[in-house]
């Protein structure tokens, strides 16, 4: 309106404005856009977190951010600011890994200053403190952000030269344009979900309803959803309103049933307690896209079906309700108000069609689709990361979380490594007599494991006759037919993938996870463990794509050759010799057929010159003068055992002569001849 | 006894024939009547089924009737099929195809005629042509009184073979058959499918075919009953033929032998022999206690008495007992028994512990596989109550460990308090701290992985244990040596001074060569390197400064560059650069020198001349010996080294007649695990010295100095050139196994298989199950699905309970658990 007015008036002034704005553009058009190796879409937590393994890596890359400053989503959400991460600050452990697997805000850093327990001593944190702890990872890592800058074309540029065959040319709002070669969207899950039924208009979104309780007392309240934020909204005024009514499309689950962090947690569900205690508060199940919603001339709102409302009158208090039919309807009272929390979606509208970034199946419509590896499914290079990326694994892990997503980022950068800059996923070699230990040490400790269950894992390559390894960290598992390919690593020579997982039987919404005798304490029971605990799969092959895929319902790998669980643990420590250690030496021993007990100086000397061929531990330790010395302490606990013996003893007796060499490990037990080694054999078979 | 024992190979490869040949395929003959007739010889048996030519109907009678070709062809019977055509009927050809049916003939003599469902498997046609053929030899009878008939009829004169099975025509009917075919003309065989017998006979459990044998043969008076020996083995035809073998055998032998030579029938079948020792004094009362343990372990073991006055071999004084068990190579047991009835349960619980073994074999749940069997895991975990002096070590952590290893000489051992090897070597880096108390120089710390992994992996230490040491600022070097105590020690010691010092005169070199320079470190290193430069061979005193640094902690290394260098080089008449190797226990300098030689050649250098020419092997030494790859000859000695035997041997040494070798000494006192390696090359040990030639890279032979020649250089020089041409003869051959598995691993691969198959038959179950009744049994009860888990449950509960006989065939048991009401 101003500027009609002033238009005549600056006439002049103003066509040459018009001409120098547009000369600017136009020569900011001719010359080539910006380039960037990587360029990061959003500056939350999963954009951050990808910001710095570039950073780390000193690759050339930018984050592009709409807002002033990073984690803008959290300036805003969640309304009531309770963040429902837990910010656990004590474990009585020093093992700053593990104590990862119980910080669910934390970005990864080699900075132990930027813990987010050093930013908040609440338990469920302050969202303001999550942008705050943002604000600073993003400075002192020195992350190379431009913010206030809001990306609102995504094309892509056919180009032979580039790394993918093509460049993504991004256009900010003043028309600036990024070249890139490979881009990372981590722009989260930013649109409302909305459900178009006949009088959606009159609903208040969770994105704007009021959060001051006085606004809702003595009213009637219609809350839509069944998610975290629809219960955190009835939580906030729970006290003021009559009563509130819940309505959703299928049943609430509880977190704690379901092992899923998006599902309701305990936090929020004060009103289910109010329900089930005869409180006037309530739940219902219904089809959301059936209903519609009439406004009579008192402003009240009353709940039909769309089919009444399509039927043509529409005349708001003539609408037929469905009381007029059924006299006992649920919902026939009016309500005040109907707020709507129905999720959030992914925003499509920027990506131009020419990415094919499409949204996944029925299930996932809220998140574009992407493979195991994060990687868009329509183009090469195009990788998703951070909230949206979840459909990897909606409602089964953790990958929609901060606690889950920083170990996908770090994934998908090690790929990218790999892919671009031909660097190798981290991996150490080991003698196999380390074999046991690494993969004791990493369930005992590894949080990406932990956090990612089922989707990231562990994997160990044999190198050729199995006397040494190599151990990567967090491989996403469902990609294991390309490992070769994502890690530049060679699986010749057979493999372990190290998962963690919950019991097949254990999760769900109707189950009840607190049954007598949930726990299973036998080592010989451990495949029946329910609680989250190591499972170990052998291949002698890496699985091929076709395996991957038509694996067996139910199983997050392909069968493998065999299959070991070890036994769930009440304090989550699988380090007892006997319950944990064992079992998980005899597996690998008896996949890898060989013999890995670790044996003393004394018996490998005996060994040396009694037998031709000696245990791995002999060979990788004695024999390179670096022999186990028993101390005499230890000695006397191995002759007691029965396990060595005491050649120097006054009681030690010539043994009998028709004894076989063979006989002669320590404690007269047999190591490979006779009885013991059969079993092994006819193992093989069965695997 | 020669003959009783081919008559039992017979036995057995008869036996082994019905078993293999159940599944070889051989082909039933297909003849016309007329052919068929033509073919009959006289006195010969034959199985023909007669059926119409192109039937299709009674094919598997036809594929059972075939697996029986080949069984019934080892008793001299022939089978045949004839096709009934149209043009050439005979009276056999039935009229219709159900009317079908088997004749036995034997010559032409039709001896009789069975319907196809009689003969529904191939152990019932072996087992009911058996029954017709040996008509005579097995009677079959209803009556208690039918078999005491028989029972008097037989006694003094013959033993019976009484056998009771739940049907005519079941495996258990053809074993018993096959037995009466081979043993048919010795014994009276009585068959009965009668349990009312069975249970006037004392028999408890009469669920199974049961067997007895009856000792009827040696009773002469009518009213005396004849004694009954039951077979506890299930009944087939090995165990029958295993078992009336032991009934043949003699009731008690007496012996004057080794109880480790004495062979018997017994052992032969793989069952235990039990000696009773008695004297001559007591001989009647000995051989009256050996009878009656004879009898009770009549089918169970070989019973014998040994008297010991007639024996050379030496029994322990109080053993009355001597165990012998079948396996080959066991040693014999000596026994101390002083009841029958202790006798009867020894033998027992050796015959089911070995079965319970065999059980461990071949099952994988066998209860052995959490049984530690890693020595060192099972030391530390026996040792955890014991409280090691930790403070004497200084504990790193991550604020800690910078300021630590930057402001001092420190040792850092990075373990981890779960590993085992780490506890292990815990314990001797802590008697390291107790040795070394407040007398080092140097700080020894210790860093716990499992709470401070960072600072681990930032050290680059991603396995345990590791030691490193940090000193001067500089790169932290690595420990190779030996995990224990004396090594760890020497490697702190001989760190205290640089490698390699600094030598600043001529007179100080002497003295470093004499050892007087670093007296206190002499023990700890067997040689004191020098290397000799002109100040101006900078290249050479890199390479060598470089080597020094490789032999950080092993060796003394030291370097002297002065101007007047030259009046060592002239003194050990080496040119420049050089390297002196001062042997302080030989009292020996060499000189070598090192034109153009590159650090690692260096370290080469020295490390070959500290090996001694004639060392005296010990546990810690060996590998370094090992690296030679050369046959060794050990001089086994108890106590120090006969001065003669090493005068001997270091004079072949000097004759260089012992180059192919590694010569070296083995002193039994310290290395008593000498002792278990004489005990792997010797049956019986002969006096010490004992002179060895150990072939442990090609063969693995092990030859042996005799004993009764005397260690002399032209005795053994003899024996070596007899060794090299061949002509001697190995002691033994050490094995050349591969190190396997110890034990098995759980399968839970198969377990979660079972598991499966078996939710998809509970699930079928709750299908069948009115679901009604369901709810009124549980009527919170509201979701079929949580049947899933319930169902895993019991099955988990079930296993653990009923061990492993069972868990091989979960289904059929949880079925009729769970499904009461459909079946």
């Amino acid at each position: 309106m101003g500027l009609s007015v002033a238009a005549p008036l600056w006439g002049p002034l103003g066509l040459f404005l018009a001409i120098a704005l547009h000369s600017a553009l136009s020569v900011h058009r001719a010359s080539a856009p910006a380039h960037r190796d990587y360029c990061v879409l959003g500056a939350g937590p999963a954009g951050l977190q990808m910001a710095y393994f570039l950073q780390q890596a000193g690759r050339d890359y930018t984050v592009f951010e709409r807002a002033p400053g990073p984690g803008s989503f959290f300036t805003r959400y969640p309304r009531h600011r309770k963040l429902i991460s837990i910010n656990k600050r004590y474990t009585g452990k020093a093992n700053a890994e593990f104590n990862l697997r119980h910080d669910w805000n934390s970005l990864l850093s080699h900075d132990p200053q930027l813990l987010f327990r050093h930013y908040s001593s609440a338990y469920f944190p302050d969202a303001s403190d999550m942008v705050r702890y943002l604000g600073d990872f993003a400075d002192r890592l020195g992350l190379q952000v431009r913010y206030n800058t809001t990306i609102t074309h995504v094309a892509l540029n056919k180009d032979r030269r580039a790394w993918n065959g093509h460049y993504f040319i991004l256009t900010d709002q003043k028309g600036h344009t990024f070249q890139c070669s490979v881009l990372l969207v981590a722009t989260g899950l930013s649109v409302p979900n909305q459900v178009d039924v006949p009088g959606s208009e009159y609903m208040d979104g969770y994105e704007s309803v009021s959060v001051d309780p006085k606004d809702f007392v003595g009213q009637n309240v219609l809350i839509l959803g069944r998610g975290n934020a629809a219960f955190e909204t009835a939580e906030n005024i729970l006290g003021v309103t009559n009563f509130i009514h819940m309505l959703s499309r299928s049943r609430v689950r509880l977190s704690w049933a379901t092992h899923y962090v998006g599902d309701l947690r305990a936090i929020n569900n004060g009103l289910l307690d109010t329900y089930q205690l005869k409180s006037l508060d309530g739940l219902l199940e219904s089809d959301l896209t059936d209903l519609a919603i009439v406004k009579d001339h008192k402003g009240k709102f009353h709940i039909t079906l769309k089919a009444f409302v399509e039927e043509g009158n529409q005349d708001a208090d003539a609408v037929t309700l469905p009381q007029d039919e059924s006299d006992n309807f649920a919902m026939r009272v009016p309500y005040d108000r109907v707020i709507r929390c129905l999720g959030w979606n992914f925003d499509f509208s920027i990506f131009s069609k020419s990415l094919r970034l499409s949204s996944g199946g029925d299930f996932s419509k809220k998140y574009p689709l992407v493979r195991a590896s994060y990687e868009s499914k329509g183009s090469r290079g195009l990788f998703i990361l951070g909230t949206a990326s979840h459909s990897v694994d909606y409602r089964k892990s953790a990958g929609g979380f901060i606690h889950g997503f920083r170990y996908t980022a770090r994934a998908v950068h090690r790929l990218l490594e790999q892919r671009h800059h031909g660097v190798a996923w981290p991996a150490t070699e080991h003698p196999v007599t380390q074999l046991a230990s690494a993969i004791i040490r990493r369930i005992n400790e590894a949080s990406g494991l932990y956090q990612m269950f089922s989707v990231l894992a562990d994997v160990v390559l044999m190198k050729e006759n199995a006397t040494a390894f190599e151990y990567l960290e967090e491989f996403p598992m469902q990609m294991l037919a390309q490992l070769e390919t994502i890690t530049g690593r060679k699986a010749r020579h057979g493999l372990f993938v190290v998962n963690m997982e919950y019991g097949r039987n254990f999760s769900g919404p109707d189950k009840d996870v607190f049954y007598y005798d949930r726990s299973v304490g036998y080592t010989e029971d451990a495949w029946l463990s329910n609680f989250l605990h190591p499972v170990i799969y052998y291949y002698r092959h890496l699985p091929t794509e076709q395996e991957v895929r038509f694996r067996p319902a139910d199983w997050p790998l392909p069968r493998p050759a065999a299959i070991h669980h070890v036994v769930e643990d009440f304090l989550t420590d699988w380090t007892a010799p006997v319950g944990h250690i064992l079992p998980l030496r005899r597996f690998l021993e008896n996949c890898l057929d060989m013999d890995l007990r670790s044996f003393y100086a004394e018996s490998c000397f005996l060994f040396a010159l009694t037998r031709q061929k000696l245990p791995p531990f002999c060979q990788q330790g004695y024999l390179r003068t670096q022999g186990l010395v028993a101390t005499e302490n230890l000695r006397q606990h191995g002759v007691e055992s029965g396990l060595l013996q005491d050649y120097a003893a006054a009681g030690w007796h010539w043994q009998d002569s028709n004894q076989q060499p063979g006989h002669q490990g320590p404690g007269g037990y047999t190591p490979a001849p006779g009885p013991p080694g059969q079993p092994s054999d006819s193992n093989k078979e069965e695997l | 006894m020669s003959s009783s024992f081919s008559v039992f190979r017979v036995g057995i490869s008869f036996a082994m024939m019905c078993i293999f040949h159940v599944s070889a395929v051989d082909f039933l003959p297909e003849l016309s009547p007329q052919k068929f007739f033509s073919t009959l010889q006289p006195g010969k048996a034959i199985l023909a089924y007669f059926c119409q030519a192109d039937s299709s109907s009674t094919s598997v009678f036809l594929e059972e009737l075939n697996e029986a070709v080949e069984p019934l062809q080892d008793y001299g019977i022939s089978v045949a099929k004839v096709n009934c055509v149209t043009e050439e009927t005979s009276r056999y050809c039935g009229k219709e195809e159900d009317l079908m049916k088997v004749y036995l003939f034997r010559g032409s003599v039709l001896l009789r005629e069975f319907p196809t469902d009689t003969l529904f498997d191939v152990n019932a046609i072996v087992a009911h042509v058996l029954f017709a053929l040996l008509f005579n030899e097995v009677k079959y009878i209803t009556t208690l009184g039918d078999l005491q008939n028989i029972e008097d009829a037989r006694k003094g004169k013959t033993n019976i073979v009484f056998s009771y099975v739940r049907a005519i025509g079941t495996p258990e009917h053809r074993a018993v058959m096959e037995a009466a075919f081979v043993y048919g003309t010795t014994y009276q065989f009585v068959l009965t499918t009668e349990i009312s017998i069975l249970e006037s006979i004392g028999t408890e459990d009469i669920e199974y075919a049961h067997l007895y044998f009856f000792h009827c043969k040696p009773v002469l008076d009518l009213s005396q009953q004849c004694k009954r020996t039951l077979m506890e083995q299930s009944l087939t035809t090995l165990n029958v033929h295993q078992f009336i073998k032991t009934m043949e055998a003699p009731l008690l032998t007496e012996v004057a032998e080794d109880p480790q030579q004495v062979s018997t029938v017994h052992l032969q079948l793989g069952l235990p022999l039990v000696f009773i020792v008695g004297q001559q004094a007591t001989y009647e009362a000995d051989r009256i206690t050996a009878e009656w343990v004879a009898w009770r372990l009549l089918g169970k073991a070989g019973v014998l008495l040994l008297l010991r006055d007639s024996l050379e071999v030496d029994i322990p004084q109080d053993a009355n007992v001597i165990f012998k068990r079948a396996e080959e190579g066991v040693p014999v047991e000596f026994l101390v028994l002083n009841d029958v009835e202790l006798i009867v349960s020894h033998v027992e619980s050796d015959i089911y512990g070995t079965q319970t073994e065999e059980d461990e074999v071949s099952d994988m749940d066998g209860p052995n596989m959490d049984i530690q069997d890693d020595e060192v895991a099972e030391t530390v975990y026996r040792d955890r109550k014991r409280q090691l002096p930790l403070e004497l070590t200084v504990e790193l952590t991550e604020e800690t460990f910078n300021a630590t290893v930057t402001s001092s000489d420190s040792i850092v051992l990075f373990y981890a308090d779960w590993q085992a090897v780490s506890m292990a070597l815990l314990q001797s880096y802590i008697d390291v701290a107790i040795k070394l108390k407040g007398t080092s120089s140097m700080l020894l710390t210790r860093v716990n992985c499992a709470d401070w992994s960072h600072v681990c992996t930032k050290q680059n230490v991603t396995e345990f244990p590791v030691v490193k040491m940090y000193k001067g600022g500089e790169n932290p070097v690595s420990y190779a040596g030996m995990l224990g105590t004396e090594d760890l020690l020497k490697f702190i010691q001989l760190n205290r001074i640089s490698c390699p010092v600094n030598i600043t005169s001529v007179k100080e070199a002497e003295e470093y060569l004499s050892g007087e320079l670093f007296k206190d470190l002499i023990s700890y290193s067997t040689l004191s390197v020098l290397g000799l430069f002109h100040p101006t061979m900078t290249t050479a005193k890199e390479e060598f400064i470089e080597a020094g640094s490789y032999l950080k902690g092993c060796f003394i290394t030291g370097i002297y560059s002065g101007e007047d260098v030259s009046i060592l080089s002239n003194k050990y008449a080496v040119t420049l650069p050089a390297l002196l190797l001062a042997k302080h226990k030989e009292g020996k300098i060499e000189s070598i020198p090192l034109a153009n030689t590159h650090g690692q050649d260096i370290v080469q250098i020295v490390r070959n001349a500290s090996l001694e020419t004639f060392p005296e092997i010990t546990v810690e030494n060996l590998p370094t010996y090992l690296r030679l790859k050369k046959p060794l000859l050990i001089l086994f000695s108890d106590g120090s080294i006969d001065p003669q035997h090493k005068k001997t041997i270091l004079m072949l040494i000097k004759e260089k007649h012992l180059d192919l070798l590694t010569p070296c000494w083995l002193n039994l006192n310290n290395t008593p695990v000498g002792r278990g390696v004489l005990q792997a090359y010797f049956h019986v040990l002969p006096p010490l010295p004992l002179l060895v030639v150990v072939n442990l890279h090609s063969g693995g032979q092990v030859f042996a100095f005799p004993s009764d020649q005397a260690v002399t250089e032209q005795n053994l020089l003899l024996w070596l050139k007899k060794l090299e041409a061949g002509q001697e003869s190995h002691i033994t051959i050490l094995p050349a196994q591969e190190w396997k598995p110890p034990l098995p691993a759980y399968d839970f691969l198969s377990m979660i298989d079972a598991a499966a198959s078996h939710t998809r038959k509970v699930s079928e179950c709750v299908k069948e199950t009115d679901v009604q009744e369901d709810y009124k049994e549980q009527p919170e009860d509201q979701s079929a699905a949580r049947k899933e888990p319930t169902g895993i449950l019991r099955m988990k509960h079930w296993n653990r309970s009923n061990g492993f006989e069972e868990a091989k065939k979960p289904f059929r048991h949880d079925n009729k658990e769970l499904c009461p009401k459909v079946s």
